[in-house]
């Protein structure tokens, strides 16, 4: 019990964020037309390789064999979704831009 | 937070590298805000991008260890290398892909992120195992089954990979879930010394990385589009528990606001369905719940020249695309058709189901890829108070989301789906390969109906013949 008191209240901020991120979240995805979910659902993929900077972070502290090698998969493997996720859902988007009269 | 926290949060640097956070989320923000209106998606993209790179910057430039010491020199180097080579392999893979092969695509990059969320938590574990935490245990949990989840939809769509249709693997997976919550309570209350704690969380890791393939592994057909937001949503909070870790804000933002996006996607595409997300991921759609209603009526099939006629002397035609077309790559030519249609003075719709294809808007981007204006994608709600007017509905490549039996057999394992009502059409022809059942596996009462006329052959191969046949007339 003592635990978890601890640890809500060394943790308040982060967990106003979380709380609050997802109404935001909520709020701006709703009503988008069904023509955009598939961009959407990409754009937002990329987004959640915003793990690239843990990747960033633990590379850059690497000391151990063990963190360089598993460290630099993970920054690599965030990388490929980060750049691919924003190249491919541009692509998407540039097609239906390139109708506009 | 110690005194060392406090310290670095002084220095103007780390000031800096907080702030360049908190201006990350806003882009963030901002860029999802302008991607859910078509005119502005494209800047929506290029903001989400740009708040991507910002912390990249700031982290690599001004961040400090709890020791206080920056990134060196030779470190540098090798995240420089390593995020140039995952830029090349990235863009390549993204620049080279079809537009059919979308939905794989997503799938992929989607493991690739799960995957990086689940080994910085394991490193994150390893680190200080005295300190294992409920978020970085969750972090490894969901990342994993987001990456072994998502390659197995990868291989799926890819069509390298079968489904399991079996009634034990609701139980089998009901299991796993309730041993990965055993253990994950085991690692934080269990009073272990760190040793065996360390063998538990691997431990942990491989039970979740069988979870996802065993999670994925009978969903299939119609449902892909539901699994693959639900994973996207998953990796989104994957990331945001490890930036729980760093208690880095634009990692917690970024990562929920992903998560809520793709769980708003998700309940959209259950509903499209009318199914539950309970329903979606443990029940068996293909196997149970057969029909009863008999079927009337009889097939009657339509030629290629009687159907050019009929097109071309109508006023009004709606295309109705699925999966099939996809298969098929028949989304140019179905452009030709239109647009010769049109020529014709007919006006041509197309009208989209939203669970049609393999993943949330999946028709959308095919056809939009054969220069279809957008403003004649037309949504199922919108479209159908509009079809008793329509001459001809085609159905091309697509079967449930056109089967009157949602309206007509309450035991119908799709009653109560909404549907497309190409029934409600002058005349309907239907674009099919043979006389297989759809997704669900159950007869489609509009196949047997009076105003209906088959058109059989590869979705592709009959068009191209149809608008020949159409040029020659």
């Amino acid at each position: 019990m003592e635990n978890v008191l601890t640890f809500l209240t060394a943790n308040k901020d982060a967990i106003f964020i979380i709380v609050l991120s997802v109404f935001l979240g909520f709020e701006v995805i709703s009503n988008v037309p069904s023509v955009l979910h598939t961009p959407l659902m990409s754009g937002a993929n990329a987004i959640s390789g915003v793990i690239i900077i843990g990747g960033i972070i633990l590379v850059g502290h690497a000391s151990t064999t063990f963190e360089w090698v598993l460290g630099s998969l993970a920054l690599f493997m965030a990388t490929l979704n980060v750049a691919g996720g924003f190249v491919v859902t541009d692509r998407m988007l540039e097609m239906f831009k390139k109708k506009k009269k | 937070m110690n005194a060392m926290i406090i310290l670095n949060t002084l220095m103007p640097g780390q000031v800096v590298l907080e702030y360049s956070y908190l201006l990350s989320a806003i882009m963030f923000v901002i860029g999802l805000k302008l991607q859910s209106h078509p005119e502005t998606a494209r800047k929506g993209n290029f903001w989400a991008a740009s708040g991507m790179i910002l912390p990249m910057i700031t982290t690599l430039i001004l961040n400090r260890n709890g020791a206080g010491e920056g990134i060196g020199m030779g470190n540098v180097i090798a995240i420089l290398l390593i995020i140039a080579a995952g830029t090349v392999v990235g863009s390549i893979m993204a620049r080279k892909v079809k537009m059919t092969a979308m939905p794989q695509m997503v799938s992929f990059f989607n493991a690739t992120g799960g995957a990086a969320s689940a080994a910085v938590a394991l490193i994150e574990y390893t680190k200080n195992p005295d300190q294992a935490v409920l978020v970085g245990l969750l972090g490894l949990v969901v990342g994993s089954i987001a990456f072994s989840g998502s390659m197995i939809a990868y291989g799926k769509l890819d069509g390298k990979v079968g489904d399991i249709f079996a009634k034990f693997m609701t139980y089998v997976n009901l299991m796993f879930m309730a041993v990965i919550v055993a253990v994950i309570v085991l690692v934080l209350f269990g009073g272990f010394d760190a040793q065996t704690r360390t063998y538990l969380v691997f431990g942990l890791l491989v039970i979740s990385l069988v979870y996802g393939v065993s999670f994925v592994m009978p969903i299939g057909g119609a449902d892909m589009p539901v699994v693959i937001s639900l994973l996207n949503s998953l990796t989104g909070i994957a990331a945001a528990m490890a930036g729980f870790i760093y208690q880095n804000e634009a990692m917690i933002l970024g990562g929920i606001l992903v998560g809520a996006a793709g769980t708003i996607l998700t309940l959209q595409m259950c509903k499209a369905m009318n199914r539950s997300l309970i329903n979606v991921i443990i029940g068996s759609f293909g196997g149970g719940g057969a029909s009863h209603a008999d079927v009337q009526g009889s097939i009657k099939e339509i030629t290629l020249t009687d159907a050019a006629v009929l097109l071309s002397y109508s006023q009004k035609v709606v295309i109705i695309p699925g999966y099939g077309l996809a298969v098929a790559q028949a989304q140019h030519i179905a452009h030709e058709l239109d647009s010769l249609l049109g020529s014709k003075g007919v006006e041509v719709k197309y009208a989209i189901h939203p669970v049609a294809g393999r993943m949330p808007g999946h028709m959308n981007v095919l056809l939009a890829e054969a220069d279809v204006p957008y403003e004649q994608l037309v949504e199922m709600d919108d479209i159908n108070p509009d079809m008793p007017n329509v001459d001809v509905a085609i159905v091309v490549g697509a079967n449930d989301v056109v089967n009157p039996a949602a309206y007509d057999d309450p035991g119908s394992p799709i009653y109560g789906m909404p549907i497309i009502d190409a029934h409600l059409a002058k005349n309907i022809i239907i674009m099919k390969r043979g006389m297989g059942k759809g997704y669900a596996g159950i007869e489609n009462f509009l196949f047997f109906n009076d105003k209906t006329r088959m058109l059989f052959g590869d979705a592709k191969g009959t068009m191209t013949k149809l608008v020949s046949e159409i040029k020659s007339m």
